[in-house]
This record gives C-alpha cells, structure tokens and sequence, in this order.
C-alpha cells in the first residue's frame, strides 16, 4: 500500500475513534444509555491504539507491551479497589497522569524527528509544544496536590504563603519567556524542561492555596487543562484524534467548572485565589448571639417518630456522610421508610462532597435507585411539602444566612441552597455546632422547626433505624 | 496539518463537547469526569509513536513513561467508569 493511502486509512480510523468518543458522551445523558455510553469510548480508544500500532515508524514493540503491562496493572487494580468515598482523589490522580502524559510526549517529540511534522519544525509545533508543556505540568503537579489534600496527606485548609500572587504570576511569565526562547530554538531541548520545572511549580503553587470543600472546582478544572493538554499534544503531533478529544475533555472540565461556581456564586477567581477557608471567622460571641437559648438537641428515638409519622422525607447529604461511611445506614432507613409507606427522596447540592457528583455515586452504590436523587431546583420545589428533611453531614450547603445578600462580610451571599429550613421539621445529625467550611454560624440550627441530634452520623443514623424497627 | 486547519478542528470539537456534555445530568457528573479523563488518555497515541520509533533513546525512554501514565488512564478510567455505571443502572433490572 502506497505511504499516502494508509496514512487516510489511520486518519479516517481516528476519525471513527473520535465519533465514538462523541457518541459515548452522549450516552451520559441518562443512566440507562450510560454503560453503553462508556464502552462505545473504550471501543474508540481500543480502534486508535491498534491503528497505531500498525505505523510503520514504531519498529520495537518491547518498551510498549512493558508500558501497556504496567499501566493496564496499575490502572485496573485502582479502579476495582478503590473505595467510592476516594473516587475525588482518584479522579484528581488520574486527571495528573493523562497531563503527565501529554507533557512527556510533547518532549519526546522535540527530540524525535518521527513525531515532527513531515515539513520541518513550525511555529506552531514550538508553540503548542511549549503549551503542551506548560499545561500538562501544571496538571500533573496540581492533581498531585490535590490528591494529597484529598487523601489527607498534605493539610487540606488552604496553605496561603505571603505574596503567592506574585510569586505565581513571576512564574507563569518565566514558562512563557523560557518557552519563547525555546520556539525560537527548537533544538534547545533543555529549555523545555525548564517550561516544565517552572509549571510544575506553579502547579503547585496554584493549589496549596485552595481549601477541600472547593475542590470540586478544582479536579472539574484540572479534567479540563488535562483535555487541553491533550489538545495541545494533538497540535505538536499534527493529529486530529487527540485535538478533538482533547477539546471534548477540555469543554467537559469547563462545563463542569463553571456550574461549581455558580452553585456558590462565587467567581472562579475567587476559588483559585481567594483563599476562601483559610480561618474560621466566627467568633464566639457570634455564635453566642445565633445560637444562645434556642437550639433545641433531640434523641434517636424522637426522631424515629417524627419519621414514622411523616409522609413525605428529604434525606440531605453532605461531605460528612461520606466521612463517617454514613451511606450504609441511610440505606437502611430509606428502605424501612418506603416499606412503611413513607415517600423518601434526597436532596443533592451540586457542591455536595469533594467532586462533582460525588453524593450521587456514593448512594448509588448502597442500591438508592437514581430517581430518587433529585438535584437543587427539584428539591426546593419538594422541600415546603416535605414533613420531616434530615440533614446528615451537610452544613453550608443549607446554611439560610445565604439568603442575606446586604451582608458584605457573608462568604456565601447569594449561594443556592437547599431550602431545608421550609420543611415542616429539620432535623440535623452533627457532633456539635461548629461551623462548616465557609467559618460562619448555620442560623438553621436555631431555627423553631429545626432539632438537633448531637451525634456521629453513622451511629446516629443506626440509632434512629433500630427504634423505628420497635415502633 | 496546517494551523488554521488544525484550529478549525479544535473550535469545532469544542463545540460539540459543549453541546453535548450540557445534557449530562448531575446525578452522572462524576462518571463524566472519569470518562472524560479516560478519553484524555488519547495522548498514548503519541506515546506508542516515541516509545516505538527506535530513533533517541531519550525520546524512548520518555514515550514509554508516557505510555504508562496514558494506560493507567484509559484503562483505569474507562473501568472505573464502568463500575460506576453500573451502580446507578443496577436498580433499573430489579
């Protein structure tokens, strides 16, 4: 076969690979079509790999299956293992791994003529390798960090060194002016690591600033800069396949991004470099004024009653269920409730945990089926008909206070919240009444129709299955 | 490939990313991240070229790093995915 004709043998495969890519995204839309959804991008992937394998350029196959062995050990053995309760962190790593990957290939290339353009070096194969570079370093370096502050291995409140603005822009200019001399000179190979030392940093940099309930913004970004990364890979190689997965990923991490923010209202800005978190602003005195004399605590057994009485439940969960594996006890009373004719649904914020989605996941597992998961607006329609909502590990998400919007020193002005306080009873399984991540006093816990129940969820939550199985 | 070609393409697939990944329900965000991060492993693409191509033995050494960072990714993403899926379609078979 002539060189030209197999060469639009590979690119229409990458073409199909990519189509695949596509059609399987959209699959995600319903959690029927999903599975199918996921194994049409497998499929994608598989075809781009074995036409790969077929280019006459790659002459020794050892250095890949050995790859291949290692990675598909590693890969497989993480996602069956892996609890659901640290799928952020694993998100957060294998977000790194894919820039990592992106910024090695697009050195290998300014040192291998095989990945070069057929033409010669370009401007814009300096330009996107420089990008390919800067990109897949920052995510390489900052899903590193955040998944030490998820994993609990570094301190997950935000670190906020004096001058970090500065310094991190210095940075960024620095990649940028080394990757400027390095475009000039594409044989300069040592100016490229140089781009990737100084990004690395800044990856760094950029995150340790960022307290763990933001994190759902940041892995939604950091899945977004390692699409780009690949994109930016795609334009150094000359090839389609990575440009257009790459901006797929790229506008999925963006979408994502953008409706994190918007479910604090709160700028991106403001989550990358505002430091949100770092102190606990509520003194004393001020939770004194919010909570003296009116919060009233409750016992599992009253709470098993008001749920026996109840026809409808709201079951709104937060990070915290998630800490204390809360998941299997909620289970539990949701299926004693429905067998007893209750009607049980919860009520899921978007920044509920420590990625997007991550509630939902975690119930899914314990067998909650996902019509019951209702989102923000669905269950603000729901929640004033609602006869009892159980509010099990969340604190800021339904904190009234972000009604109060003339406040300017109010961190979550203008949030959307769960309106739990419009359901007849709130009742709010916590250990104490210290505040959430946003440092100020929950107003709710005071509320007339609110009881607290002083207690760790996970027990808590036993407690209240066990009396309502004596009722 | 030239530039204006090459960005064309990448416009265009952002396009498409945005008009299909906005009916993605939130209920199915996180299987989105991993399965959005298993197709950003298509950079194994370029790494099976540099580990492959017998030419610098840097260029080889890293391609082939590159190559297990890129499988750790597809193969642990497209998997994970997979296990997640299969939670939330569980219920529908009952």
């Amino acid at each position: 076969m002539s060189e030209t004709l197999t060469q639009a043998l590979v690119n229409l495969a990458y073409v199909i690979a990519a189509s695949l890519f596509i059609l399987g995204l959209k699959g995600l839309s319903h959690p029927r079509t999903a599975v199918r959804g996921n194994l049409l991008g497998a499929t994608g992937m598989l075809i781009a790999v074995v036409v790969t394998l077929l280019d006459r350029h790659i002459v020794g196959f050892e250095l890949i299956i050995a790859g291949f062995v290692i990675g598909a050990a590693v890969g497989a053995t993480l996602a069956v293992k892996i609890p659901m309760t640290a799928m952020p962190q694993l998100v957060a790593l294998f977000n790194g791994f894919g820039g990592a990957a992106s910024a090695l290939v697009a050195g290998a290339a300014l040192i291998d003529p095989v990945l070069q353009p057929p033409t010669g070096v370009t401007l814009q194969f300096g330009v996107a390798t420089v990008l390919s570079g800067l990109i897949g370093a920052v995510t390489f370096w900052g899903s590193l960090v955040a998944f030490g502050k998820l994993q609990g291995l570094i301190e997950e409140k935000p670190v906020l060194l004096p001058g970090r603005h500065a310094i991190n822009a210095l940075l960024l200019l620095g990649a940028l002016a080394v990757g400027a001399l390095l475009v000039r000179d594409v044989e300069s190979v040592g100016l490229y690591w140089g781009v990737v030392a100084l990004a690395s940093l800044l990856g760094v940099l950029l995150v340790i600033p960022i307290g763990g309930a933001d994190m759902p913004v940041v892995i939604s970004l950091l899945n977004s800069y390692s699409g780009l990364a690949a994109a930016a890979t795609g334009f150094v190689l000359g090839n389609n396949a990575l440009i257009i997965s790459g901006s797929l990923v790229g506008a999925a991490g963006l979408i994502l991004t953008n409706l994190m923010c918007k479910a604090m209202n709160r700028s991106l800005p403001n989550v990358l470099f505002g430091g949100v978190g770092a102190a606990t602003t509520a003194s004393t005195r001020e939770q004194e004024d919010i909570y003296a004399g009116r919060v009233k605590s409750t016992s599992p057994e009253e709470v098993a009653m008001l749920l026996e009485g109840a026809r409808r439940v709201a079951i709104i969960p937060g990070y915290g269920m998630a800490v204390a594996q809360a998941q299997y006890p909620v289970r539990d009373l949701y299926q004693l409730l429905e067998q007893r004719g209750v009607e049980v649904y919860f009520a899921i914020h978007p920044v509920a945990g420590r990625m997007p989605g991550h509630m939902n996941v975690l119930l899914a597992e314990v067998d909650i089926p996902y019509d019951k998961l209702k989102g923000l607006e669905e269950s603000n329609a729901l929640l004033p008909e609602t006869d009892v909502a159980l509010v099990v590990g969340a604190n800021d998400v339904v904190n009234p206070k972000a009604r109060d919007v003339n406040d300017p020193s109010n961190p979550i002005a203008g949030m959307p919240i769960l309106e739990a306080d419009k359901a007849k009873v709130v009742v709010i399984i916590k250990r104490s009444l210290s505040p959430g991540f946003a440092g100020i006093p929950n107003p709710l816990f005071a509320a007339d129709n609110a009881l607290m129940l002083f207690a760790d969820a996970r027990k808590a939550l036993t407690e209240i299955v066990n009396a309502l199985k004596e009722l | 490939m030239d530039f204006v070609t090459a960005l064309t393409i990448f416009v265009l697939a952002m396009f498409a990313g945005f008009e299909v990944i906005t009916k993605v329900p939130p209920i199915l965000h996180t299987p989105l991240m991993s399965g959005a991060n298993a197709i950003s492993g298509i950079t194994i693409v370029g790494a099976l070229l540099a580990a492959g191509a017998k030419n610098e033995k840097l260029s080889m050494a890293l391609g082939f790093l590159a190559v297990v960072f890129a499988t750790i990714n597809v193969v642990g993403g497209f998997a994970v995915t997979h296990r997640m899926l299969e939670m939330f379609r569980r219920r529908d078979r009952d």
